[in-house]
């Protein structure tokens, strides 16, 4: 039991630090704190990748032979809490911790040649078409069919999508397809790449209670999609959706957003007076800042203990579970915070502050738009498998007869 | 001991909910949070002459009702349809002290008021009060017959629209210090007096309020002279009950909403209510939903009683109503699943209401430290 990083951990952490110290433009770590990044544009984040990818770090997760870093867990870890600490841009996940390890695993060689490279280059930006109005909870009930045609060169595909994040920057999107209704529902799935610009799609955007337009309804009608933009045999989707979704989870704890959102609100409520002191001096407000610090420490310390297994070479499993839940309820109880801190001054709505334009909204404290993140971050809880479901793994997982 | 309302009150209950449930629908409510001015002045004069803003007002003051069982009929209603029109500005805080404290050319607003003709505002919170009801920084300074304001008053819902503002002035003092706090009536085109105003996160608008050199007649004095702190708690007191009963109105359609989406979406082949992790939480909401509506008639039954039985039984309601409001909110919303993240949703304006409805007059922290504050003193 060490809980120090070693000699090659801190001389990496130094590299990183040294990384964004130089290379990291202002303006975009400028935009990432105060709002978390929600006001980047799809120029600011192509901007991040291409420079990551400049240094080799663009997608640490990959392996070498596919052009990635393969980095450890430990040192993606680093890498995730400096760049938190930065204020550095997410990189966006669809194409890079979640589609490409798919190909990389059950794509053909020509689709892994022609894909990857694209990502890495920025060519192509990719959505997720996951969800459906109703399959949400349930994935597996999906109805979005796909057929054959005569000719047996494309699948036609028709149904929606929805949820889908930052569909109204993308030209390609992975979706999960019903192939075959005459099965169990999990057997009758296939994993299809999709081109946007085929006729026949249509992105509509869902505006969320916070104003914000980061989710799309995806349409599609008679949608010609080439054979060969199947991943691995037909119907068998379920298992690659499922590799998907347990995958990449070094980060599903979120310990750096919660880090940084920690920070935030101790600078707030060390301005923020109350009954004549700083807000941090009142007894109420400064407990619950001291309880989800506590809780996060434990929490950071759990991530890193489930991660090093992973680096270890075993994957996680229903520990993933646990720090998803776990995770979010973290961050949206410091999401609650900074609303808290902010006093009267979170009830003015930021929508300018959204499209750009911060100049006529009142923010003595530079708070940013606290509320609306509170708002926005519930959905951290029901995405990617709500904190229900997830329990429902861990319960299964563990009290199996 | 009696629970029912009296058959005014149960009257009025039923008139109002009828009239929102009509003519308030989600569609029409999105369109006026999309407009300029965030409210609709077709919608203030029709319940104006329902008699909504009359029965705000004490018989003496020129209305028909005034007590705190009154003013948490009338806004449980508003707060269950989500009306962001600003009734709690305009009559229960600016008018409310135009009636406690104004002399008689002064109270000739009232009648306005009640008729749906003027809009008020109450300045009184600056940007480093917080929710501290006596730490006013805006000076007034006697200069010959006149008095001059200078300050900045923070968040000051619907300035915009008012005709006229109460501003809180300091005339002697330091912040912090009740003694020393005046009120006056200030015309909205007063010289010198500058609004800048913006949209409210849960509908509604707002305005950080300038007052540079604003000069006065002495006449715009409402009550004596460094003595307004006592009318203002009172008053702030009647806004509280204000708030709370909105917002247990809107924790009531939030859960209603929450129950009949439990039994009517389905995933895995049966209601989604059916399963025991979501049927338990609904019931949790439930059991709070109670705890929340006896909190509120605490507040409104205790608001004609002394200062201390009033302010420790508006506290303990703040407090009990910022802990279940978040609750429901918050889980009304997790049990939708990303529906309910969606602007159109009903539900997603009325959780935004619950939640921003902490963030005036104290949230559920200030008010546990004034609670505990107010049970040792």
């Amino acid at each position: 039991m060490d809980l120090s990083y070693s000699a090659e951990e801190i001389a990496f952490r130094d590299e990183v630090r040294t990384f964004l110290a130089e290379k990291l433009p202002k303006d975009l770590s400028d935009k990432v704190s105060g709002s978390d990044g929600d006001d980047l544009t799809k120029d600011d984040m192509e901007r991040w990748h291409a420079i990551l990818n400049e240094q080799g770090w663009l997608v640490p997760n990959w392996p070498k032979k596919f052009g990635g870093a393969e980095w450890n867990a430990v040192q993606r870890h680093i890498f995730e809490e400096e760049a938190a600490a930065a204020n550095s841009p997410r990189t966006v996940p669809f194409g890079f911790s979640m589609l490409a390890p798919v190909l990389q695993k059950f794509g053909s060689q020509e689709q892994n040649d022609y894909w990857l490279p694209r990502m890495l280059n920025g060519d192509d930006w990719w959505c997720q078409g996951y969800s459906e109005p109703g399959a949400g909870s349930d994935l597996a009930s999906l109805k979005t069919t796909a057929v054959k045609n005569e000719a047996g060169t494309h699948y036609v595909v028709n149904g929606q999508k929805t949820w889908t994040t930052l569909g109204q920057h993308a030209n390609m999107i992975f979706c999960l397809v019903r192939t075959d209704k005459d099965v169990k529902q999990q057997e009758g799935i296939s994993f299809l790449l999709i081109d946007m610009d085929t006729p026949g799609i249509e992105v509509r955007p869902i505006i969320l209670l916070d104003g914000t337009p980061e989710v799309n309804e995806v349409w599609f009608t008679d949608v010609e999609v080439p054979v060969e933009n199947l991943v691995g045999k037909e119907n068998e989707g379920w298992t690659y959706a499922k590799y998907l979704l347990t995958h990449e989870r070094t980060n599903i704890a979120g310990v750096g957003f919660s880090q940084a959102g920690l920070n935030t609100v101790k600078r707030l409520a060390k301005s923020e007076m109350s009954n004549g002191k700083p807000l941090i001096f009142s007894p109420q407000f400064a407990a619950r800042v001291a309880q989800v610090e506590i809780d996060l420490k434990a929490m950071s310390t759990t991530n890193l203990r489930i991660i090093s297994k992973a680096a270890a070479g075993s994957a996680p499993g229903v520990e993933a579970s646990m720090l998803k839940v776990k995770g979010t309820i973290i961050r949206q109880e410091i999401n609650d915070l900074a609303r808290r801190a902010a006093g009267v001054y979170a009830m003015p709505f930021a929508s300018e502050a959204i499209e750009g334009s911060n100049a006529g909204l009142p923010d003595p404290l530079g708070a940013g738009p606290v509320a609306a993140k509170y708002f926005n971050n519930r959905k951290l809880s029901i995405f990617g498998g709500s904190n229900e479901i997830q329990r429902e793994i861990i319960a299964k997982t563990t009290m199996r007869g | 001991m009696n629970f029912d309302l009296t058959e005014e009150r149960q009257m009025l209950q039923d008139t109002l909910r009828r009239f929102l449930r009509e003519r308030y629908d989600t569609a029409t409510r999105n369109k006026i949070l999309a407009s300029d001015t965030g409210m609709s002045s077709e919608i203030w004069e029709q319940l104006a002459e329902l008699g909504v803003i009359g029965a705000l007002f004490t018989e003496e003051q020129g209305g028909f009702g005034g007590k705190g069982f009154d003013i948490s009929v009338v806004f449980e209603e508003l707060g269950r349809a989500g009306v962001v029109e600003p009734f709690l500005d305009t009559a229960v805080l600016g008018g409310g002290l135009v009636a406690d404290l104004g002399d008689e050319s002064q109270v000739a607003l009232v009648e306005e008021i009640i008729a749906g003709t003027c809009q008020m505002a109450f300045a009184h919170g600056e940007p480093t009060s917080r929710y501290d009801l006596n730490r006013v920084q805006t000076s007034a300074k006697v200069d010959g017959d006149d008095i001059l304001l200078n300050g900045h008053k923070a968040v000051v819902v619907n300035a915009e629209a008012a005709d006229h503002i109460v501003v809180s002035a300091r005339e002697s003092g330091a912040p912090g210090e009740d003694a020393g706090i005046s009120l006056f009536l200030v015309p909205a085109d007063t010289k010198g007096l500058t609004v800048q105003g913006y949209a409210l996160l849960a509908g509604g608008r707002a305005a950080e309020v300038m007052l540079d050199d604003v000069r006065l007649p002495a006449s715009a004095r409402l009550g004596k002279a460094g003595a307004a702190f006592t009318a203002i708690e009172a008053r702030v007191a009647a806004a509280s009950v204000a708030q709370c009963a909105e917002t247990l109105g809107a924790m009531d359609t939030a859960t209603h909403l929450t129950k009949d989406y439990l039994l009517t979406r389905k995933q895995f082949g049966r209601p989604i209510g059916t399963f025991q992790a979501l049927a338990h939480r609904m019931s949790d909401l439930l059991i709070e939903m109670e705890q929340a509506r006896s909190a509120v008639i605490n507040a409104a039954g205790h608001l004609e009683a002394d200062r201390k039985t009033r302010e420790s039984n508006i506290s303990a309601t703040k407090n009990l109503m910022g802990r279940a409001g978040r609750l429901v909110a918050e889980d009304s919303i997790q049990m939708h699943g990303g529906i309910a993240m969606t602007q159109e949703y009903e539900l997603a304006h009325i959780a935004k209401r619950i939640v921003m409805g902490d963030h005036r007059f104290g949230d559920t922290d200030y008010h546990l430290e004034r609670f505990i504050a107010l049970s040792v003193a």
